[in-house]
């Protein structure tokens, strides 16, 4: 025990060490990360007199909370709402079906590499795309209406799902499946009885995930023209209807709530 | 010094942990409470700190009734009983010196604790504790990176920066192996002794507590059973605190182990 | 795992005659839905168009290649107002987003009973609305511009973030808390030494994940006025200048990929 170490270290001060060792590299990570905060408030031109005199708006919105007015216009929202839930329901079935033999392709330790290589692929270029602008695309392309919105949602759906399921199979248990690899099962067999089980409840729960993000998206495709409430919630907005604005977006909170309890209960279920 | 008056505890469930315990524990006693799991040992020590709020009683350090104690004057009052843990319960993302100092969250004010700006009295007594346990070159080590001997020697640097009178210790060997629960036993006690502390140490290991420990007090439902020396539990009285089993090689005399103070 | 008796003959089937109905009418009732779907919007769809569509593809992509590449050095400020909205409002969001989400998890919230509900409702209702919706509200309230942006930006993400911070503080070591609390230190000091360690790594993930979101989120922003490059994409969309159009697509592509690399470093460096 050396006593002369305590003898040294008594009386001087104690600092945590930094959590960059360097500090120069501190300081300038530090003096750097400040400098962009400052440059990047200086270049947002804020029309303050415009934010004051909307604020009588803004207050108007907070209370419009208050007095929805679901009626008025009950047959744009509803059209667009059902719209909104008939894209979501189509695309969550179509996306689900194709990102599952997409998710087997992209597995590395069940796929041949070539097959690999096309699945992540696919993946990649699906994730890589925002919804919003693969939604204009196809609207240019297909016109407007909600078959752009559906195959834009199933897309999406694609590759969010299939990029997953691939990490959730490349992480499985290897011993089971060699277990019934080992019984002499064929290749679909062996998906069936060694792959399935494993993935079947973490796959059903992402499924409800991603229903509950193909309806949020939905809710935004209209702005585009791709159907659904969007188009509804940018008229109102655009006439100033707040209290009708209020409605939809209190529609869509509750069955975005209404979904997440639901998947809830479907999750726990499943595990 | 510290003294528990008819202390009761019953939890929301209906369960009664602690019936009406009195104890009574004067400077600088250390003793033991052994007893079967679920007896209420744990919460007991936790009553005394009101980690665990108690149903009803008293307990009086000094004379002064912390159960009728508000948050601020609570605060003061867990400054005078330093904690150690059965799991450690170190920050473990925090050096072993910020655990160390963090003893010392009592005594300090909010924003010098958050920057770190310890008054050089409470650093050197850290640094002088930690080469007490033969940490000293740990100290900016990250709490996690330690074995489970050296966390609980940080724990006990860190009850003791505390300047306390008095430590609860619960389990404090539970998650060790043999020779680094007696070194840390040996400590513990060391420590009292040097600095007259008084202990109640939470303890399973009825061998354990026997070699180190001149007051033994049982456990049993949430009733004090035994309270006296350690020589004085016979069979019959392990038998009356945990039960049926044969007691014979638990209370044979360990013999006195050399050399294993060297620190690892 | 019900057996069947049958010409003296054990058959072992996995599910009951009743449960294997539910299964299949259950099956039907999907199907029927989802047929019924697909015929909502086969309805409001002009098949014309969708028959048209590969001619209209085709001629798109003649248009729109070569991309335009000297348009790009009017895309300098464009992207850099995009980076500081997704910034800014990562920021702005984060700030927001610790208070509500230490007041809606369940060991630290100061009462279950009435503040719980009152985040949790922020954090479901920031939530659900994409930030597209946001900025139209905002853009009505206080006037288009990147400010808006920033502010929808911040919106947005202050559910995702307190959501994924409150289940970390949920799942905290309770004995570190208490140890702490044993110390004799008072509310803010059990906070700042026994809680904020163990959520920090968990925070900075959820800062660099929503960040990288909101990179992808911000590039369209500009669709409905609230800055960025969505707004040149929307105004070479409008005027149908497509070898524009291709050029900021690759630019948001290489933005989108630049963005998720360094959300992947940095994770991996904090963990």
């Amino acid at each position: 025990m050396s006593h002369r170490e305590l003898d040294d270290m008594l009386g001087k001060g104690w600092r945590k060490p930094a959590f960059v060792k360097n500090p120069v590299l501190r300081w300038a990570l530090f003096l750097g990360f400040f400098a962009y905060l400052i440059a990047a408030f200086m270049t947002i031109e804020v029309d303050w007199g415009r934010v004051y005199e909307g604020l009588d708006r803004g207050w108007a919105f907070v209370l419009a909370f208050t007095s929805p007015d679901f009626i008025s216009r009950w047959s744009d929202i509803w059209s667009g709402l059902l719209e909104s839930i008939v894209m979501t329901v189509a695309a969550s079935v179509v996306g689900i079906l194709i990102s599952i033999p997409i998710g087997l392709g992209a597995a590395r330790n069940i796929a041949p590499l070539p097959i690999y290589m096309i699945c992540r692929g696919i993946v990649a270029i699906s994730r890589a795309l925002q919804e919003i602008i693969v939604a204009i695309l196809l609207v240019a392309i297909f016109g407007f209406g909600p078959l752009a919105g559906f195959l834009t949602l199933s897309f999406a759906t694609i590759g969010f799902l299939s990029k997953l399921l691939a990490e959730d199979i490349e992480a499985m248990d290897k011993v089971q499946a060699e277990a019934i690899k080992a019984s002499g099962a064929r290749w679909p067999q062996w998906i069936n009885y060694g792959v399935q089980p494993q993935v079947m409840p973490r796959l059903v729960g992402l499924s409800m995930y991603r229903i509950d993000i193909n309806f949020r998206e939905s809710a935004i495709l209209g702005l585009v023209g791709a159907g659904g409430i969007g188009a509804t919630l940018n008229t109102a907005f655009d006439r100033y209807e707040y209290d009708t604005a209020a409605a939809i977006l209190i529609l869509i909170i509750g069955i975005v709530m209404a979904l997440e309890y639901l998947s809830g209960i479907i999750r726990a279920r499943v595990q | 010094m510290l003294r528990l008056q008819k202390l009761t505890k019953t939890y929301k469930t209906g369960d009664q942990a602690l019936k009406a315990i009195d104890l009574e524990v004067p400077k600088g006693q250390v003793l033991a409470l052994i007893g079967p799991s679920g007896a209420g040992k744990s919460t007991m020590i936790r009553c005394i700190n009101r980690l665990v709020e108690p149903t009803s009683g008293s307990v009086l350090l000094d004379d002064v009734d912390l159960t009728k104690l508000g948050s601020g004057a609570l605060r003061k009052a867990r400054r005078e009983m330093g904690m150690i843990f059965q799991e450690y319960a170190l920050v473990e993302r925090l050096t072993v010196m910020e655990n160390v100092l963090s003893g010392r969250l009592g005594y300090v004010g909010f924003w010098r604790s958050f920057l770190r700006r310890y008054p050089q009295s409470d650093v050197d007594e850290a640094f002088r504790l930690l080469d007490r346990v033969g940490l000293l070159h740990m100290a900016d080590k990250r709490a996690d990176e330690l074995s489970g001997g050296q966390r609980q020697r940080v724990g006990i640097c860190r009850a003791l920066i505390q300047n306390p009178k008095l430590l609860l210790v619960d389990e404090p060997t539970a998650s060790l192996d043999p020779k680094t629960s007696r070194q840390i036993m040996r400590l513990i006690t060391e420590l009292c002794q040097e600095r007259g502390l008084a202990a109640i140490i939470n303890i399973h290991d009825v061998a354990l507590a026997q070699m180190f420990v001149p007051r033994v007090v049982g456990l049993r439902f949430g009733e004090i059973v035994y309270d006296g020396l350690p020589t004085g539990l016979t069979p019959e009285k392990l038998t009356e605190i945990y039960g049926e089993e044969d007691w014979e090689a638990t209370i044979e005399k360990v013999d006195e182990d050399e050399g294993i103070e060297a620190a690892e | 795992m019900p057996i069947l008796e049958r010409d003296d003959a054990q058959i072992w089937r996995r599910r009951t005659t009743g449960q294997s109905l539910v299964r299949w009418f259950g099956w039907l009732l999907g199907v029927a839905i989802f047929v019924y779907c697909w015929q909502l919007i086969s309805e409001s769809t002009t098949w014309f168009f969708v028959w048209d569509a590969p001619r209209i593809a085709n001629d798109i992509w003649t248009r729109a290649t070569p991309p335009k590449w000297d348009y790009i050095t009017q895309l300098g400020r464009p992207i850099w107002d995009t980076l500081n909205i997704a910034t800014l409002g990562t920021i702005i969001a984060l700030c927001m987003a610790v208070p509500v989400a230490f007041l809606a998890a369940r060991n630290t919230t100061p009462s279950a009973l009435f503040i719980r509900p009152i985040a949790l409702l922020v954090i479901v209702s920031t939530r659900s609305i994409n930030s597209l919706i946001w900025a139209l509200l905002l853009i009505a309230i206080i006037g288009p511009g990147v400010f808006a942006g920033v502010i929808a930006i911040a919106i947005r993400s202050i559910g995702f973030c307190a959501k994924l911070l409150y289940e970390a503080i949920e799942e905290i070591d309770h004995t570190q808390v208490e140890a702490i609390t044993a110390t004799g230190a008072s509310r803010w000091q059990v906070m700042a030494y026994g809680i904020v360690p163990q959520i920090l790594p968990a925070f900075a993930g959820i800062a660099v994940f929503r960040w990288d979101i909101n990179i992808r989120e911000s590039t369209v922003l500009g669709l409905v006025g609230a800055g960025g490059i969505g707004l040149q994409l929307s105004a070479s969309l409008n005027v149908l200048a497509w070898p524009q159009v291709s050029l900021i697509l690759i630019v948001i592509l290489v933005a989108v990929m630049i963005s998720e690399w360094v959300s992947a470093k940095v994770r991996g460096a904090i963990i």
